[in-house]
């Protein structure tokens, strides 16, 4: 058949059922406080690596936890572990070590995050 | 005062020991009250009257220093060495505010225009808001949470009226100053009373204040000596810079340090957020571990003006009850 160049686009809706959440609950599992964020963005608004590129903790945190995980993966590389999201965070979430524990379950996963 | 008042009306003599100068606690450093903007005198007023009792005796500038309990009673030893003998204790030392210097990265006590919603309540009181320079402010922050929801400052809990407080003084610094612009930087809006989410309502249609949600992660001060402040625009998803000509934070609400005393002294309980612990929280929130003993007010969680007071007289309910034995 001619290819006229037409395709359905992909749904914007997050597919809860569909979507694979096996990164959240690794991360999770390996650093509890993962679960505390209530999104205030204070570690975005400190963040070197977010106020020179398009990463933000806080929109990561999100993502993963809905299983939205293109996005997460390919933005963690952009973190220089400095740490002051920690020294920031009034919920106490360990977000250093969540960024370390999160590239080792994209690490880990490999495709099958997905 | 409220319960000391509400006690002399059912005919018991009560001894009221304030530590400050004067009665009156935080009310007499605020100005006006939300969610309607009353004269905060007028609240005042009301419990002064209410204390002006014969059977009141007003013990000021003083606190307790020594507890003994007795079988049935109470001797209590103020600074000075008076003796109070009680059969009943009401305790009501109220809160303090958060110490803002604590979070360094504001600046309070480092910047000279950052400055906390008690400073601000003193400016309005004198009918003038200024920066350090003594000129108008054209831009004014408000950082909410300070020292509350904050692991960091060891504070999980929320004060619940700060929010409200901030809304309230953001209107009156527009009120007293028509051409500045106002900006609020809050993690959530916690409009839990009567009348306060129309409040809110009332600030950003009739004032015109804008509201920015995003925890201020940290503030500084910029060469031509403006604050410099960085926040996440969360709803934006962008990282904000602003320079503001001054900024306002909002002290939360902390157990008082003479609450912490009596605490010491007699061995009440608290709780996890350091405030005096109830017997129960639901059931028995005036009663105490101790028998005898009651909570009034603040010194057991964040409350507003209402709930102080209607906590006060149901703690006096409760010692009326104790008396009579009919709360076993």
């Amino acid at each position: 058949m001619d290819n006229f160049g037409f395709a359905i686009s992909k749904g914007r809706q997050i597919d809860w059922e569909a979507n694979n959440r096996k990164v959240a609950d690794f991360i999770r599992e390996n650093e509890p406080s993962f679960k505390l964020c209530i999104a205030c963005g204070g570690c975005a608004a400190t963040c070197t690596a977010g106020n020179f590129t398009e990463f933000s903790l806080r929109e990561l945190n999100i993502l993963i936890h809905r299983g939205e995980n293109t996005k997460p993966r390919d933005d963690l590389k952009k973190c220089m572990m400095c740490g002051k999201c920690t020294l920031i965070c009034p919920r106490g979430v360990n977000t250093r070590n969540v960024i370390f524990v999160a590239r080792k379950a994209y690490q880990k996963f490999g495709d099958y995050a997905f | 005062m409220e319960a000391a008042g509400q006690l002399a009306k059912e005919g018991f003599e009560v001894s009221l020991v304030e530590k400050d100068k004067e009665t009156g606690g935080h009310i007499k450093d605020w100005y006006k009250l939300f969610p309607d903007r009353r004269n905060s005198s007028e609240v005042r007023d009301y419990l002064e009257k209410k204390v002006s009792s014969k059977s009141i005796r007003i013990l000021t500038g003083t606190s307790i220093e020594k507890i003994i309990s007795n079988k049935e009673s109470f001797s209590l030893v103020t600074q000075d060495g008076t003796e109070l003998k009680a059969d009943a204790v009401i305790v009501a030392t109220g809160f303090d505010l958060f110490k803002s210097a604590r979070k360094e990265e504001y600046g309070y006590g480092i910047y000279d225009n950052v400055i906390t919603s008690a400073d601000l309540e003193a400016m309005f009181r004198k009918g003038k808001i200024t920066m350090s320079d003594g000129m108008p402010p054209k831009t004014v922050g408000f950082v909410h949470c300070v020292g509350s929801r904050d692991e960091k400052a060891g504070n999980f809990y929320c004060s619940k009226l700060c929010c409200v407080t901030a809304v309230k003084q953001a209107i009156e610094v527009r009120e007293h100053l028509p051409e500045s612009k106002v900006f609020s930087f809050y993690m959530d809006m916690r409009m839990g009373g009567a009348y306060y989410e129309e409040l809110y309502r009332e600030a950003q249609e009739v004032w015109g204040i804008n509201f920015i949600r995003g925890k201020v992660s940290e503030a500084s001060e910029s060469i031509n000596n403006k604050i410099v402040i960085k926040v996440e625009d969360t709803l934006a998803g962008r990282p904000l810079k602003m320079e503001l000509d001054l900024l306002v934070l909002m002290a939360g609400m902390e157990m008082s340090e003479g609450g912490n005393k009596i605490a010491e002294l007699s061995g009440l309980k608290k709780g996890e957020n350091r405030f005096f612990a109830p017997l129960d929280h639901h059931i028995a929130n005036n009663l105490s571990s101790m028998k005898g003993v009651f909570y009034a007010g603040t010194c057991t969680a964040p409350m507003n003006i209402t709930e102080t007071i209607s906590h006060a007289r149901s703690a006096v309910s409760e010692v009326v009850n104790y008396f009579n034995n009919t709360n076993s």
